[in-house]
């Protein structure tokens, strides 16, 4: 079932050996970069939809290097695997701990600590760096 | 501002009405329907100038949870509509401010898309990715240094022998890929070449050594989907992925 609902039309037949899948980037690779391109009525600047094809490229082109940019949608898209919808959640359990510790310890450091909010480890991590 | 504007899907012959269920739903899960003009006809959907109008369309184009979803949704209502009637699909979010200004772009193009739906009629476009098999460790056997040399220089020469057969091992599969990829382009009217995918986005472990879209018209799918079978020698793992709506091959200028 796709995000608006539809169920994908199942005339997909293969070979059994012959492995078949919808994914992301295979739609995104077509959707962005082919297809008629016409300027519609609400210009979108091009040469911002030029950076994002860059991003799409790089994204599906280096997973690191998307990473680096920030962009991870692909760990919260249920439709790709479960191995990496499990790696997201791990992340995120992760990041949570880590917040946690580097609160703890901002905390301890600080003996007065009156603006340290152990309790929000998420949002703690830009203001260590003003400690 | 205008209270809706219009986001376009594809256009296809005056014939397509009939391809669009009652209730679709496409972009920001705006209701689907048709603008027929003369012999065309373009799929639409009203849509929200808060989420499609200029700022917020480029916005919302950079938020990548957003472009996902669109992508899906806008992907959705093109392939099935596919399923029974030929259409041109349109780059993501081409947006348009009036139903009028739709039917100027259709009748000031006919001939074009005319063209282009001509160019795709009967055809469907086929993904192939072929990754570098996963050949299991063979011995070294043959390139084991034989007794003359210290134990570090035959760590050494062993280490050189498996970065070897691993240069050559991936040289086979893209030769194979080649030999694949004309292969298949003898067959279909047209290829595109995409660059490879990481395999965390493939979900492969393996190098992906080609991935292209093929043009194949209806008569010459099975012969196609031959061509793909015999195309998986040892070094070669084959994954197909179609049909496809010709996205990769639906132009308004003459290819």
């Amino acid at each position: 079932v796709t995000a608006g609902g539809l169920p994908l039309p199942s005339r997909n037949r293969q070979p059994e050996h012959l492995q078949q899948s919808t994914n992301l980037a295979d739609i995104l690779e077509r959707v962005l970069d082919k297809g008629i391109v016409i300027a519609g009525d609400i210009r979108v600047n091009l040469l911002d939809i030029e950076l994002l094809t860059i991003k799409i490229r790089l994204l599906v082109a280096s997973v690191d290097k998307a990473r680096e940019m920030g962009i991870d949608w692909w760990e919260h898209d249920p439709s790709l695997s479960t191995g990496q919808r499990d790696l997201a959640e791990e992340n995120k359990r992760l990041r949570e701990r880590i917040g946690a510790l580097e609160a703890s310890r901002h905390a301890d450091r600080d003996d007065d600590g009156a603006d340290v909010s152990p309790k929000a480890p998420g949002r703690e991590r830009s203001r260590q760096r003003d400690a | 501002m205008l209270d809706e504007l219009v986001y376009l899907y594809a256009v296809g012959n005056a014939a397509v009405g009939a391809a669009v269920p009652t209730g679709l739903r496409g972009v920001a899960g705006a209701p689907v329907r048709v603008i027929p003009v003369d012999r065309l006809a373009a799929i639409v959907s009203s849509v929200d100038p808060h989420e499609f109008g200029d700022e917020s369309l480029q916005r919302n184009l950079n938020d990548l949870t957003w472009l996902a979803v669109t992508a899906r949704a806008h992907h959705a209502v093109i392939d099935l509509v596919w399923g029974s009637q030929p259409i041109a699909p349109l780059r993501l979010a081409t947006v348009y401010r009036t139903d009028e200004n739709v039917r100027t772009l259709l009748q000031a193009n006919s001939d074009a898309f005319t063209s282009a739906l001509d160019r795709i009629r009967g055809r469907q476009e086929w993904g192939v990715k072929a990754f570098a098999a996963a050949v299991p460790g063979q011995g070294s056997g043959d390139e084991e240094p034989d007794g003359a040399v210290g134990p570090g220089a035959a760590y050494l020469l062993r280490k050189r022998a498996a970065r070897d057969r691993v240069l050559r091992e991936r040289s086979k599969a893209d030769d194979a890929a080649e030999g694949l990829h004309r292969s298949l382009s003898g067959i279909a009217e047209a290829s595109r070449r995409y660059p490879p995918q990481d395999p965390r986005i493939s979900g492969r472990r393996a190098d992906m050594v080609l991935n292209a879209a093929y043009l194949v018209p209806d008569s010459d799918l099975a012969v196609f989907r031959k061509a793909v079978e015999r195309g998986q020698p040892a070094d070669l793992e084959v994954e197909l992925t179609g049909p496809w709506v010709p996205y990769s091959f639906a132009t308004l200028e003459e290819p």
